[in-house]
This record gives C-alpha cells, structure tokens and sequence, in this order.
C-alpha cells in the first residue's frame, strides 16, 4: 500500500501547496514539515513557512523499473530539487524533454496527478517541478 | 565489557529456493552453524534474528517466536530485529552486546528473508519502505532510483564513470565463481554490465544486487569459554553503527553516506586499528555505486578515488584489499535480513582459512561493513583472528 486515504489527505498542505517549517530560532527551514527542529530541540521554534516554487535540479534519474502503482508511468524522471532558499526535495519531473534535464536546470513547481492507488480507487494529487528556460 | 568471539558459522544456499520455506532457510544455516560450533541447542541462551520485511514478503510476523519454535528451542527469548538492508548487521550487534554485557555466555544471532513468494514490483515496495515512505517512496522513488540520484553526484563531482562502478559487479562475479553458496557463480563481463538494460540511469541491471531467498547464522560465545567448542575461535574486535536521515534529500551530501563514515571510525578507535591493518572487507554493495561509496567512507582509499582503485585492480581478490571475496550483495545475492550476517560468515571463513579458490592469504583482520537504506544505518565490524 503505498498510499491510503487519509495519507493522501493529510498531506495536502505539503503536496498541494509546498507547505514546509521555519525555526525561528535558527532560521532554517525544513520540508516536509517538522515538529522539531533537529538544530535546536526544545529551544526551538518551528512555524509553518511556504517553500519557494523554484529551484534547481541537484541530482536525477530515469526511472525504467517501477514500484506499485507507478506501473504504467515508467520511463519517468525523479530528481531532487534544490529549492531557492536551500531546501531540498524528491519530486518526479514533468513535462520536460529528456535533454532538458541536466544538474542545475531551472526547475518550477508544477501541479499534477502522482499515483493512482487501484486498491483503494484512490488519486493522489501533488507536486511535480518542470523545467524551465 | 567482556570479548566476544564468533565459534561457529553456517549459510543456507542462496538464490531463487521455490522449493524451500522461509522457515526451511533458517533451519539450514543455524544447523550449519550450531554443527560447526559443535554444540547442542541446550546450550544456546538466547536468540537474535535479523529479518527486514516478512510482513509484506510473506505475510508473516512475530519471527522471534518463529525462529526459537522451528530450532526447538523453547522457552529462552528470541528477538527479532528490523533495520532494513541492515537487520543482520544490527542483529549481530544486538547479540554481540548480549554477551559483552554479561547476560549470556552463548547466544545464537541469525538473518532471513524469503523475497520469491512476490512479484518484482511488490518487491520493489517492500525495500521501498527501507527509505522514506512518504516522501520518497510514494512520489515513486525506488532503491534504484535513490542510488541512481547518488551515482549521478559521484559521477559529477569526482568523475567516477559507468564502466568503474560495472568494474565492481565483474569483480563480485568472479569472487562468486568460487563460493559454493552464492547465487551467481558466474564470471560477467564489463560489455555485458553496460548493456544490461537500465533500471534507473545510469545504474542498469547488472548494477543492481538481486532478489534472493537465503539465511545466514553464527554462534557466538564469550572469549574466555570459547576454545572449549572452537580450535580457530574468531574475536570481535568492534562492534560499531550509526544513524543518518531516512530520506535521501535531508542529507548535504549525496556522494558519501555519513553514517558509514561514522560507524567506521568509531570502529577503528574500538579496535586500535586504522584503515591500512585491514587486508579484506565484505561491503554493501546493494548497487555497484554502494561499493565505491564504501570503500572511500571506511577510509581505504581517499574520498573520489574509489572508482579509480576499482579500474586499478586494487580491490580484487589478493590484491593490496580483497574486497567482497564472497562476491558481495551482487553475485552471492542479497537475502536483504541475512546479507550482514553473511558477511560476518565468509570473514570468518576468511581468517580461519576456509574460503577455498577466494582464500585471501594469510588474512588475519577482516571487515564487514552493513547498511540499512539509503544509509540511515550503517554498521561495521572487525573480526580479528586468535586472541
């Protein structure tokens, strides 16, 4: 099962909206959203931040081989994105030609169906980042 | 705390076993390794079972009870352990900590996993939980991919190239010809690795570790009472591990696993060693990527240069560092539970000279080096020969 329901639900914030944390103590910010800040523990004080919807690819990869649920998308890009102010993400790429994607690419986050979920007839729906010119 | 010595040691056969249970594996390696150690199950006070993902692979939990009901063993405890790829690794620490407490004198420490009951893809979410389930594995990243995205900064930042990291899937290949247990007991070549089909770029088939069904066991003893049932006892001279972030992202680095190098260095210090006393080590190598990271992050060669020590010819059998003479995760296969016990069995074959064709001369150290992930948990041991 890779995504139930309520998953899908309850991450909404995040996966529709980029939605991360901020510590106020130290100012670094986090995605997903964190209870706890790593760098400061109980001194610490996280609020909820939105995460820039720019960036750059850090690292990527062509996807031949895929688990459930993605069955029917290979061959398809994942890369981890490193956002505008540091923060760094997994995030499957869309809409790109393949010699577009290189490390640094200008990338812009796009919103699109992630898996559907046969099992459960269930869509999840989230971020996808697309590179741009 | 009190030495601990390894003083006996067993392997199931490894690879695609349709015909043999899950239970059967555990049964084969622990009477292997309970008639080399010649004792009785009497003797054994507790046991420890490393076992990654039962649950989604066969349906079945509460291994602990399993494994001390299937070797008649009742009523001492018996513990599972789960720490993904790493569980065999983190069970033997369990166990090794069991005795250098002062709890037990003997204890039995194993790994299992039976991965041909499912389909490839099921398999695929299975290990997928070893990362982050939500934010990697649910956007569709695999283990393949999560190397992948690493292979991709190694390869940027110190030109490491697809023709070094196949260099490591030939060598594991040719180390396995030699291993009556392994999966794979077949020579491959670098053209065969490069045009193997990619998996996740630029990783490609014959990159990549496979699905085994397979169990690995060691007793282990306090030193003291070990010459009792061992003529070539073998010492733990560290026990080491460390943690990291589960998702790959959280990490500054993708082009080293810090964890490793964490565990490693608190092993060195454990054993009085550095780097340079060890003459063979058995390595994660779950993708060919893995063994380069490795061999770098446990100190053997400098940080960028593993790929080129690989194409040098300096890791393979009785060179300056033999590494992965069982012939690693790749080709003796990668039963994910059992793979660290594994590879404490073979470097004690290794220092009792018993390894046959792939006998390292005159091995008197060895390392076994275990990760859980995409490296959120490294484990490293040093087993030394004598005492």
């Amino acid at each position: 099962m890779v995504g139930t329901q309520p998953l899908i639900w309850r991450r909404i914030p995040e996966r529709y909206r980029l939605h991360g944390s901020k510590c106020l103590t130290c100012n670094a910010e986090f995605f997903p959203q964190r209870q706890f800040c790593p760098n400061c523990r109980r001194k610490g004080k996280l609020v909820k931040e939105h995460m820039p919807m720019d960036g750059t690819i850090y690292s990527y990869t062509y996807v031949h081989s895929a688990p459930e649920g993605f069955e029917y998308h290979v061959p398809y890009f994942m890369a981890i994105i490193e956002l505008k102010n540091g923060v760094r993400l997994m995030s499957q790429l869309a809409d790109s030609e393949p010699e577009s994607v290189k490390i640094n690419a200008s990338v812009r986050m796009v919103f699109r169906r992630v898996h559907e979920s046969e099992a459960e007839e269930a869509i999840a729906y989230g971020y996808k980042f697309k590179v741009v010119d | 705390m009190r030495s601990v010595s390894v003083i006996g040691a067993g392997l199931s056969k490894f690879g695609e076993r349709w015909e043999t249970s899950f239970r059967e594996l555990i049964y084969e390696a622990s009477l292997n390794a309970m008639e080399d150690a010649r004792i009785e199950g009497k003797d054994i006070q507790a046991l420890y079972g490393g076992s990654m993902a039962p649950g989604r692979l066969i349906g079945q939990e509460h291994i602990g009870a399993l494994i001390a009901d299937q070797l008649g063993l009742n009523p001492i405890p018996s513990v599972r352990v789960e720490a993904a790829c790493a569980s065999g690794g983190v069970a033997l620490r369990q166990a090794y900590h069991a005795i250098a407490s002062d709890a037990y004198d003997i204890v039995a420490v194993g790994g299992v996993e039976k991965m041909t009951e499912v389909s490839t893809e099921e398999v695929a979410t299975a290990l997928g939980g070893a990362g982050d389930q939500e934010w990697e594995l649910f956007l569709g990243a695999t283990f393949p991919a999560i190397y992948a995205l690493m292979a991709r900064r190694h390869m940027l930042e110190y030109g490491t190239t697809e023709e070094q990291m196949a260099l490591c899937s030939v060598k594991n290949h040719a180390n396995a010809v030699h291993n009556p247990y392994a999966q794979y007991r077949k020579a491959i070549s670098v053209e065969q690795v490069m045009e193997s089909g990619y998996i996740a770029e630029p990783l490609k088939l014959l990159d990549c570790s496979p699905i085994t069904d397979g169990a690995a066991a060691l007793i282990l003893c306090a030193s003291d009472m070990a010459k009792k049932y061992s003529d070539t006892p073998i010492h733990i001279a560290a026990s080491a591990q460390a943690s990291d972030t589960l998702a790959l992202d959280d990490r500054r680095t993708l082009s080293a696993l810090e964890a490793t190098r964490y565990a490693a260095k608190e092993a060195f210090k454990q054993a009085k060693m550095t780097p340079k006393d060890i003459p063979l080590a058995e390595v994660h190598d779950c993708f060919s990527i893995a063994e380069i990271m490795a061999i770098e992050d446990l100190g053997f060669f400098k940080k960028g240069k593993g790929g080129k020590a690989v194409q040098d010819g300096e890791t393979q059998l009785n060179s300056r560092l033999s590494i992965n003479t069982s012939g690693g995760l790749k080709a003796c296969g990668h039963p994910v539970g059992a793979t660290g016990i594994k590879q404490a069995v073979e470097i004690t074959w290794q220092l009792r000279q018993q390894a046959g064709k792939r006998q390292v001369a005159n091995a008197e150290v060895g390392l076994a080096h275990n990760v859980g992930g995409s490296g959120a948990t490294a484990v490293v041991h040093i087993f030394k020969r004598g005492d």
